[in-house]
């Protein structure tokens, strides 16, 4: 039910993004989808990747730091208010969304969007309530 | 206390200023003001009596200057354990003025004046400011920061008492400093050395050229500064830079200050005697070599202080100085011999950014410190790097440790810190261990 994201400190300078993708390329881990938040002076790579276990001892053993968390990858109707279907599942609730982002696959008519919330056992009980898939695994998707 | 004019009495030699006094005469002085200071010292100050003795010493052991060495050594840290009044060697009856600075704990040290110690402070002040060929006519723009700090007052008071017209205008506020300078036609101005180069661009930005003033002449104190820093000052201010050089503990500005022969800093030594020791051994060197300066005030009654280590590297000048005065020089002084810094008039200690930085995240991570000065103004740079503890991939996290340390460091250090979140590793070590601070200040200057 969720999905382990993977997150990177990078400076913000030119040239940061680079070696953490390359490292994972070399290993052959497969990046699925990814979003950078930055600020002016540092960002954060988040992805999701094929193998987010090694991924993380390697990207550690390099140096970086790195940390894991769980997101959900939920799937969302591809029409006008597809998303704020889903969003107002959690307005007046306890449940707040940190971040999301867009996977790049299509199932059928829906998108599929990640989404980082603070408590994400509580966010699946409700979009299952609310009839709302949750995807098991990325795997379905392989391109 | 033997008065100079006893001394000098009691031989036949006339001075019109103790800076001229032959140097036997001034040993004289001295031993005789070291013996009385001593005395005064152990009976008052129970830290001091108790070290004498632990060594097996008693005042009148004491013959002389020449046993100075003998005597226990005082920090900055006994300043610190003794807080706030530890060090007073006058009841509160006598005090009639109180000074502080930064310490390293963020409790500040402070330093007691009686009147006669007032008296004193403004008499080398009037020394150090004739000596540069100040005078009454003189409009003196006082632009170091008056209140805890012993820069704003100390000049003022010396100032006045030369017989100068002094603007009290304090530090701070530049485009009034520069309307001020003008209108008033300012002939010298006393800051420190950084503010005066902000001071400068900020004329220039303003269309005011600061060379075309009856500007002549200026005071440069409380931080270190090159010479390669003089010579931009004079040519773009179009005046004389003179240095001068003083602490808190010993009095305050006033210990030390360049002639117009600018070639070292001749130390009020009927005053605060100066030794240099090397860092190793704390025996006193010959003059000439370069170790710590040690200091002494001979005449202070509220706060004596008894070979005062100033954790300030220089070294005594052997030359007589071509200006006649018989007071001993010692080098400019670029260098400290403990990691501290000093940033806008605020000494700064790398522990006490630990503190901060332990403060926040629990643990320490590496960090460097890195002085910049940009437009005249010193600033600090923290770098960071993120450790796995403080690590997360909400960016508003991140933004609120970064936040959080620059509060803490406001509140330790009273400054405002630049905070650079850097990567793992990114701070470059040698032999395990990172260069704690890069001091970029004096490049291209």
């Amino acid at each position: 039910m969720k999905i382990g994201q993977i997150s990177v400190f990078l400076e913000n300078k030119p040239g940061h993004t680079i070696e953490p993708v390359r490292l994972l390329a070399r290993a052959g881990i497969d990046i699925r989808t990814f979003s950078v938040a930055d600020t002016s002076e540092f960002g954060i790579l988040r992805m999701i990747v094929s193998d987010p276990k090694s991924a993380t001892d390697l990207l550690q053993k390099a140096g970086y730091v790195v940390n894991l968390t769980e997101v959900l990858a939920v799937e969302v109707p591809d029409r006008p208010g597809g998303l704020a279907g889903v969003l107002e599942v959690f307005e007046n609730t306890e449940i707040n969304i940190e971040y999301l982002y867009a996977f790049p696959v299509r199932r059928g008519d829906k998108a599929v969007l990640i989404f980082r919330f603070d408590n994400p056992d509580a966010a699946v009980a409700r979009l299952q309530r609310a009839g709302i898939n949750v995807v098991e695994t990325l795997e379905v998707y392989q391109h | 206390m033997s008065t100079l004019c006893e001394v000098v009495a009691a031989r036949f030699q006339p001075a019109s200023s103790p800076d001229y006094v032959p140097r036997e005469y001034l040993r004289e002085l001295q031993s005789a003001r070291l013996r009385s200071i001593v005395e005064r010292t152990y009976e008052r100050v129970q830290l001091f009596r108790s070290r004498m003795g632990r060594l097996g010493l008693h005042p009148r052991d004491l013959r002389g200057i020449e046993d100075l060495a003998l005597l226990p050594f005082t920090t900055k840290a006994d300043l610190r354990d003794t807080y706030p009044f530890g060090l007073f060697a006058s009841p509160m009856d006598e005090v009639v003025r109180l000074h502080a600075s930064s310490g390293t704990t963020g409790k500040p040290i402070v330093v007691a004046y009686t009147q006669a110690d007032l008296a004193i402070w403004t008499n080398v002040m009037v020394r150090t400011f004739a000596a540069q060929g100040i005078h009454t006519g003189d409009i003196v723009q006082n632009a170091y920061g008056y209140g805890l700090f012993t820069g704003g007052l100390g000049a003022h008071c010396g100032a006045e008492a030369l017989g100068a017209t002094v603007i009290p205008i304090s530090g701070g506020n530049t485009d009034r400093q520069i309307m001020v300078m003008k209108d008033f036609g300012v002939t010298v101005v006393c800051c420190t050395p950084s503010y005066f180069l902000h001071l400068l661009d900020r004329a220039r930005e303003l269309g005011v050229d600061v060379r075309s003033l009856p500007l002549r002449v200026g005071v440069f104190g409380a931080e270190p500064w090159t010479e390669s820093m003089r010579t931009r000052i004079e040519e773009q201010g179009g005046i004389k830079a003179y240095d001068i050089y003083g602490l808190s503990e010993i009095i305050g500005p006033g210990v030390a200050g360049e002639c117009v022969c600018q070639t070292g800093l001749h130390v009020f030594e009927d005053h605060f005697y100066p030794e240099i020791i090397d860092f190793e051994t704390e025996r006193p060197v010959k003059d000439g070599v370069e170790g710590e300066l040690v200091l002494t005030t001979l005449t202070k009654s509220a706060m004596p202080m008894i070979r005062y280590r100033t954790r300030d590297i220089t070294r005594i000048l052997t030359e007589a100085c071509p200006c006649g005065r018989t007071m001993r020089r010692i080098q400019k002084i670029s260098r400290r011999s403990d990691d501290m810094f000093i940033v806008r008039g605020v000494n700064v200690f790398p522990s006490q950014i630990e503190t901060a930085l332990l403060d926040v995240e629990g643990t320490l991570p590496h960090y460097q410190i890195i002085l910049t000065r940009a437009q005249g103004l010193d600033e600090i740079e923290v770098r960071v790097e993120v450790t796995p503890e403080v690590f997360s991939d909400k960016i508003g996290a991140l933004e609120g440790l970064h936040s959080r340390l620059i509060e803490a460091l406001d509140r330790v250090l009273g400054l405002r810190v630049r905070i650079r979140l850097v990567e793992p590793q990114s701070i470059q070590r040698s032999e395990g261990k990172a260069k704690r601070v890069i001091d970029r200040r004096f490049e291209d200057q």
